[in-house]
């Protein structure tokens, strides 16, 4: 069984068959409790599930992009539960389950999705989607709103499903896909500029 | 597990070093650090977001480290203990993230822990036989707190008596370290310029010590007006065009540090009637800090303790022994709710209490 972990926006867990079932998914949309939800989340998804952590096969950790400070909590948590367990860490762009879900409910062509980067800015990728397959074609990036270029359908994401995540890890499992070693997408640099000496205190 | 010598696993974030220590009750099995100090120094200073980062980055690699170094494996732990707060919100939250997970997949007890307090209980993991007397003082200085604790119980019973009101004691060595043209950090730098000065060349101010500030604030620390005063004395040579004795001025700041922790520390002790000094913390590292606690608790009858440096600076073992001493008073784990909590307070030794 996979345990996906998603903190790109909201915070969600879920288990996923090795088929791709969807047997658990739990979220939550507070996109300021990650820290405090994250070990519920994943134990209510377990026991949803009706498994116990000596179920899990591998974890899969949705990588971003999101805003910091959330997002490194569930993939903190997801490299702590996969070493627990010595199991793979399998790691995912956040987007790609936002698009797979479009595909699933019936979208097909260009598909351009966004999501909150907060600082008056999206996050954005782009994708092409034939025969409910969704593909990343490019991003993810970084852009303030009115800079958005849209490319078919637009879907404007408040939640990130890490069951859809965890069905995409099963599907690239058992196709054999080699999963990339993504570091965390933040897409901005830390927000400070180098010392430039010590100021004065008198004038 | 043995609940006398519970096989933890603790991990600190709270600040720039990623620490997982690995205790088996009293006795240190593991103590892996990683720091992203370097990463600091080119911005003068801990940047919260960049030490966050470097938590993510490490917090796997230090966890595997430490099992490996205690000769274990990740089956063999019986409880996870982290820090949960007092520190950088950002930082707290990946260790807090990463334990909580880690105690699910072993199926383990989770126990979130306080900081300051796990500075105390570093001493349980030095004492080779001799375990620290209650009640004792604590002394505890790093870059990010400088506390004055009285510890009657390290499991529940531990009041604050003070702490600084502005800078903490390791950020005005930095900045004291930028004034002079040292790099970061600046204590080691301040420590190894001051060997050649003269300690006694400049009376730098002692903040919060004159009889006024001393009735409501007796324990409290402030180092923000030493910094100041430092910096005026030093433009006010180079405006003079003279130059500037790098070296007295080190000694002279430094000695103003130690003078008034110190100071402060031993009428805690008086005060009290407690004739115990625990030091802890990075800060302790420096040698004139070491060296004027000897001195002068020799001179009060105080019995002062200082664990070894790889257990005052920050680290995960601390934090494994503090966890290791609840299992053994019959604690509970922490509600897995628990947040991280960078204003948690001395008094609450454990988080989340059911
Ligand atoms: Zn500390």
């Amino acid at each position: 069984m996979l345990l996906a972990i998603d903190t790109s926006i909201g915070s969600s867990a879920a288990v996923v068959s090795p088929s791709g079932e969807v047997r658990s998914s739990l979220g939550v949309t507070d996109t300021m409790r990650h820290a405090e939800v994250i070990g519920e989340l994943i134990r209510d998804a377990l026991a949803a599930a009706g498994i116990g952590a000596d179920g899990v096969t591998a974890v899969v950790a949705g990588m971003g992009p999101g805003p910091f400070t959330g997002l490194r909590i569930g993939i903190a948590a997801a490299t702590a539960f996969a070493l627990g367990r010595g199991v793979p860490l399998l790691r995912l762009v956040s987007h790609d389950a936002i698009a797979a879900e479009w595909a699933l409910s019936g979208g097909e062509g260009q598909l351009t999705v966004s999501t909150d980067a907060r600082r008056r800015e999206l996050y954005w990728s782009r994708y092409l989607v034939e025969g409910g397959q969704a593909r990343r074609v490019d991003g993810p990036g970084l852009v303030v709103p009115a800079e958005l270029e849209l490319h078919g359908e637009h879907v404007a994401a408040t939640a990130v499903d890490a069951g859809r995540l965890g069905a995409i890890a099963a599907a690239g499992l058992r196709d054999g896909v080699e999963f990339p070693a993504l570091s965390a997408l933040y897409l901005r640099s830390p927000d400070v500029t180098p010392s430039a000496g010590p100021k004065r205190v008198t004038t | 597990m043995n609940r006398d010598a519970p096989v933890v696993l603790g991990i600190e974030t709270s600040c720039d070093e990623t620490g997982v220590g690995i205790v088996r009750g009293t006795e240190l099995l593991a103590n892996v650090i990683s720091s992203s100090m370097d990463e600091h120094a080119r911005y003068g200073g801990v940047v919260p977001e960049v030490a966050a980062r470097a938590h993510l980055e490490a917090i796997g690699p230090v966890i595997t480290a430490a099992v490996a170094e205690a000769g274990l494996s990740l089956d063999d732990i019986d409880a996870v203990a982290v820090t949960s707060g007092p520190g950088l919100a950002g930082a707290l939250m990946v260790g807090v993230g990463a334990a909580k997970a880690l105690a699910l997949s072993l199926g383990v007890p989770f126990y979130a822990v306080n900081h300051l307090v796990g500075h105390v209980g570093a001493d349980v993991l030095a004492a080779e036989g001799q375990p620290l007397s209650y009640p004792t003082v604590a002394l505890l200085v790093s870059g990010g707190h400088t506390s004055l604790l009285l510890v009657r119980d390290i499991v529940d019973d531990v009041e604050l008596l003070g702490e600084t009101i502005d800078d903490a004691a390791g950020e005005a060595f930095d900045k004291v370290a930028r004034i002079l043209g040292l790099p970061y950090p600046g204590g080691p730098q301040i420590d190894r310029v001051a060997a050649d000065g003269d300690p006694r060349a400049i009376r730098f101010p002692r903040g919060l010590s004159l009889p006024k500030d001393m009735a409501a604030h007796r324990y409290d620390f402030s180092f923000s007006g030493l910094k100041t005063a430092v910096a005026r004395w030093v433009e006010k040579r180079r405006d003079a065009g003279e130059p500037v004795p790098v070296a007295d001025v080190a000694a002279s700041f430094r000695e103003a540090v130690a003078d008034v922790l110190l100071t402060k520390a031993l009428n805690a002790c008086a005060d009290t009637g407690v004739p115990r000094l625990l030091l802890g913390g990075g800060v302790v590292a420096n040698a004139r800090i070491r060296d004027l606690a000897h001195e002068r608790a020799a001179a009060a009858g105080v019995e002062l303790r200082i664990p070894p440096f790889s257990l005052c600076t920050d680290n995960g073992a601390m934090i494994a022994a503090l966890g290791a001493q609840l299992i053994r008073a019959g604690r509970a784990p922490s509600d897995l709710g628990v947040p991280a909590d960078s204003t948690l307070p001395v008094t609450e030794v454990q988080a989340g209490r059911a």
